[in-house]
């Protein structure tokens, strides 16, 4: 496997790196202690397009590869984590599965719209009685006329409320499978304004507080027959695939907020002095940051190829899963040490790790918890 | 080209409204020197329309010569007939050196100039001599060549340039380095004047208007004392305690990328490697740790007063003056002894 | 309408400098960028071409990996670019260098040339205004705004304490000061396009219009003597006193230094 970046994906990075330090950088303290929504932000990266940059130029995006969109979320989040999965959630969780499944109407009535970043998008299958578990789901829909009729509601929704597009896992009757009744799921697209359709209480978070997390709920909201994305009774398959790339961009931010917290700690330490010296001139924190930057390091190979395998291969559910468990968990790891070195400083909210260390927490939960990756890794491997 | 014929010391004497601007005086020091090395006079070149009333001021601060170009084209500057005047002027008279201040004038009249003469020109240059070129002695050293001494990328380097196959050796040169002489009063110099011809053509642009700046916004690369705040200022509410020194000393608030980054201070008040490169007599450093993308932009004012509770900071490392201690409890006792200091001395 | 604008590929100070044994500088050892007020040029033809359509071609003289900066100027959205890179060209003052940037423009059609004020290396801000001269046609140094009437620009050109508004004919020259705007970023399928799109490289020998005493190190006018980096000045006095103390020692440092 080739790993040498061409000119282009250099350039992109740099891209990314200038916008994430200008633009970015200079808001993610005010965003998390705020708690608001970088909608400035968002509006910029519209007009610069990296909010359709995986999307075909056909229908208005960017026409570049996953390998771009996951440098993107990875620069972004180096900065801000709150960021980098707004573009996250918006890429892999509404846009991806509306090109990989949608209609040609569906098509080209959303994608240019979502791609310009003129919409935001998101996407609801947890709900309070379920995570990544489809018999779980309550959420129902029932063809009425050509209406599907949607009841129930969704939790821990990125960019709930913000959003304008909202992919949605619902139930829509049962069938039998090996003998087992089980229900049958499918995927709609939900457009914000919809009667019926409405937003629950905005979610008050550990980290990414700047990200905006609501419950969805749906009463009696009709949309049209054409909104279902699909065919019906996909809908498990189809929230499981995109959920395997949703893990690539996760890994991505879970990267990012390795990095950022990494470079802050290298600079801080050849500042910082203590007993006379600088603490970098200590080899517990010369020893410390060698197996961060391994680490990072390591985790940046495993997402760079997960990222190729989106763009080469059929299936890379494996591939996405370990890259987001190992990322992840360098995420948690690299940050807990990042504030370690920083000292008392590191746990004031003055300082970028304070935060970083938080951000990186939800990495290992949200779009599959680290468990649900070993299950899918384990899965592979015992089938 | 032969560059025997070529003689004498230069200048550009810039006007503008028909008033001298400084620099012409601060050239003229300088060609006093250079001409005194080389044994020669100095000549100042004063172009416009109904300026010869200058020329006296002219000869008092040490030119030995005035050619005046006055004709009604040259009123307001513009680069072609200005451009036409100074190039006729250099092949008439065939000046050895010929110097123009780096202003925005000069800037532009310097290269436009040179490039009709055909010879080089050295921008923006601080130090000026006559010397030997190459520095080392050999069979192709010449004598009594004008050595320009100019900084370069930003201050981080210094070259020092010659020019030696071409004539004349001109110059642009940064205002407020020279030093002008004390003026003899009632010295007068030999007034020529000469005039070209001009004829307007294509490359004669039309002025639509003068706009003069009402500065309500201060450019800090303008102010002679800054006073810059950094993230230890705390809040954008006390920056009043910067304020009030900066007024009662007669400068100008500034601050560090942190301070524009929490959105305290506007970004065209910032110091530093992304925000503006100063060089004030005096530059207060109050709360700034001094990251070297923030020296990298301060570090050639002449002299720098740092106050910062850190006894480590990196800051300390290029002041003069270090203060260790509270801003909070230092800047306003500061801000009262220099109001008491400047009470003092008008009462004197 | 057809802009051309000159571009050059700069040492990124943050960097560090470093310099050849002659005394030239070692650019192919250094971080590069688009030179800033360079960006400004490219940025308001770009303007230019949005408001009043226009069609954009950036040109730069330097090393081969300029390449880099012509690829970022089309995923800006310039439309084409030319490189004009050959060893003879090397060691160019700005004599030289607008000779032969001009001996390049000869051999297009352009109704305005932009360069940028100056670059952050040299800071001389003379190559603009000699490229007007060798192509006689009209410059405007220091613009602050452009705007298009007819055939004509209509600028302001800045000075100290004033600026004038000044209308030209064109075809004519704009040097521009960074101020002049904010310059976009490239999108990311620009960036991809752009490596699809050809940079046009010219050598010496495209450039027939152009005699080779004007070119390189020895077609320079001028000549480094010598260069060298600058000393940092060293570290003052720094005291830890009370308050009162501290600014009496400041005030009496101040009166000493005759500073107020």
């Amino acid at each position: 496997m080739d790993f040498a970046l061409d000119k282009k994906h250099e350039m992109a990075r740099n891209l990314f790196k200038d916008f994430a330090e200008n633009e970015v950088k200079p808001l993610a303290q005010e965003v998390d202690e705020t708690e608001t929504f970088p909608r400035e932000t968002v509006d910029k990266m519209a007009k610069y397009g990296f909010l359709g940059i995986p999307v075909p130029k056909e229908y208005g995006g960017q026409g570049c590869d996953p390998l771009t969109y996951v440098m993107c979320v990875e620069e972004l989040s180096k900065v801000c984590g709150t960021t980098g999965v707004i573009v996250s959630a918006h890429t892999s969780l509404c846009i991806d599965p509306i090109l990989t499944y949608g209609t040609e109407e569906q098509k080209q009535k959303y994608l240019p719209k979502l791609a310009s970043g003129e919409w935001l998008g998101a996407f609801g299958l947890t709900e309070p009685g379920a995570g990544t578990d489809a018999q779980g789901q309550q959420t129902k829909a029932v063809l009425d006329g050509d209406e599907w009729v949607l009841n129930g509601s969704k939790c821990f929704i990125t960019n709930g409320k913000e959003a304008n597009v909202y992919i949605i896992i619902a139930v829509t009757g049962t069938v039998e499978k090996r003998g087992r009744k089980q229900k049958e799921i499918s995927s709609f697209i939900v457009e914000k304004g919809t009667p019926g359709f409405t937003f629950g209480t905005k979610e008050k978070k550990m980290g990414i507080r700047g990200s905006s997390t609501y419950e969805l709920i749906f009463q009696d909201c009709r949309i049209p027959k054409d909104n279902l994305l699909g065919p019906k009774g996909k809908g498990f398959n189809i929230a499981m695939h995109t959920l395997d790339g949703g893990r690539i961009g996760i890994a991505a931010q879970a990267l990012g907020l390795a990095e950022g917290a990494l470079e802050a700690t290298v600079s801080y330490v050849k500042e910082r002095k203590q007993f006379g010296r600088t603490i970098a001139q200590f080899q517990n924190t010369q020893f410390q940051l060698a197996d961060m930057a391994t680490k990072v390091e390591a985790a940046k190979n495993l997402v760079y190829r997960a990222a190729m395998a989106k763009a080469t291969q059929k299936s890379y559910s494996v591939e996405a899963a370990m890259a987001k468990l190992y990322a992840a968990e360098v995420a948690m790891e690299v940050t807990t040490k990042a504030v370690q070195l920083h000292g008392g400083y590191g746990y004031i909210r003055e300082y970028d790790v304070e935060r970083m260390m938080r951000d990186a927490k939800i990495t290992e939960i949200y779009e599959g918890t680290s468990e649900v990756q070993r299950m899918v890794i384990s899965g592979s491997l015992l089938k | 080209m032969n560059l025997e014929e070529y003689k004498g010391v230069f200048i550009y004497a810039q006007q503008v409204d028909n008033e001298l601007s400084g620099i012409s005086f601060e050239l003229l020091g300088k060609a006093k020197d250079l001409a005194a090395d080389l044994n020669t006079n100095v000549t100042a070149v004063l172009i416009g329309s109904d300026v010869k009333n200058l020329c006296d001021a002219l000869a008092e601060y040490g030119a030995d010569r005035v050619i005046v170009v006055d004709d009604p084209e040259l009123k307001v500057y513009r680069t072609e007939p200005y451009t036409h005047a100074l190039a006729s002027v250099i092949n008439e008279f065939k000046p050895e050196i010929m110097l123009v201040g780096a202003t925005a004038i000069g800037r532009d009249l310097g290269p436009r100039v040179s490039a009709r003469v055909a010879t080089g020109l050295t921008a923006d240059c601080t130090k000026l001599e006559i010397g030997d070129f190459p520095l080392n002695p050999g069979p192709n050293q010449k004598h009594n060549q004008l050595l320009m001494t100019r900084p370069a990328f930003g201050g981080n380097t210094i070259a020092t340039i010659a020019c030696p196959d071409n004539r004349p050796q001109m110059a642009t040169v940064r205002p407020g380095v020279m030093q002008r002489i004390t003026p003899v009063k009632g010295a007068k110099a030999e007034i020529v004047e000469f005039n070209p011809g001009f004829t307007p053509n294509k490359n004669y642009v039309e002025i639509l208007d003068v706009v003069k700046s009402v500065t309500d916004t201060v450019d800090i690369m303008d102010a002679k004392i800054l006073v810059s705040g950094g993230r230890g200022v705390g809040s954008p509410e006390n920056f009043k305690i910067l304020e009030d020194l900066a007024k009662a000393i007669g400068g100008e608030v500034s601050c560090s990328r942190a301070v524009v980054d929490n959105g305290w201070m506007p970004k065209d008040l910032q110091v530093g490697q992304t925000g503006k490169t100063v060089r004030p007599q005096i530059y207060f450093a109050i709360g700034i740790s001094g990251a070297i993308q923030h020296v990298a932009g301060m570090e050639e004012s002449d002299v720098i007063i740092a106050i910062n509770k850190d006894e480590t900071a990196p800051i300390f490392e290029v002041a003069d003056y270090g203060l260790v201690g509270d801003l909070n409890k230092i800047v306003p006792k500061l801000t009262e002894a220099i109001k008491e200091y400047k009470a003092n001395k008008n009462a004197q | 309408m057809k802009i051309i604008v000159c571009l050059k590929q700069v040492p990124d100070t943050k960097g560090g400098v470093q310099f050849n044994p002659d005394g030239t500088l070692n650019r192919a050892a250094m971080l590069t960028i688009m030179n800033p007020d360079d960006k400004a040029g490219l940025e308001a033809a770009l303007r230019i071409k949005e408001q009043y359509g226009a069609d954009v071609t950036v040109l730069t003289m330097g090393l081969p990996k300029a390449d880099e900066m012509l690829r970022e100027a089309l995923a800006m959205g310039a439309d084409h670019a030319i490189l004009v890179t050959d060893r003879l060209l090397a060691g160019a003052d700005t004599w030289a260098t607008s000779s032969t940037v001009a001996a390049a423009i000869k051999k297009l059609d352009y109704d305005l040339i932009i360069t940028g004020r100056q670059a952050i290396d040299g800071d001389t801000a003379q190559v603009g205004p000699q490229i007007s001269e060798h192509l006689d046609i009209p410059v405007i140094s220091y613009a602050q705004d452009i705007k298009i009437e007819g055939d004509s620009v209509i600028v302001q050109r800045q000075y100290e304490d004033r600026y004038h508004v000044v209308k030209a004919k064109m075809p004519c020259l704009i040097t521009a000061l960074s101020e002049l705007n904010e310059p976009r970023y490239m999108t990311p399928g620009g960036i991809f396009d752009a490596f699809e799109k050809e940079v046009t490289v010219w050598t010496r020998a495209d450039l027939t219009d152009l005699d080779d005493a004007n070119i390189g190190l020895k077609g320079s006018p001028t000549k480094i003597a010598k260069a060298s980096d600058k000393v940092r000045k060293g570290a003052g006095e720094t005291v830890n006193l009370d308050p009162d103390e501290a600014v009496a020692y400041l005030m009496g440092k101040l009166d000493e230094k005759h500073l107020i």
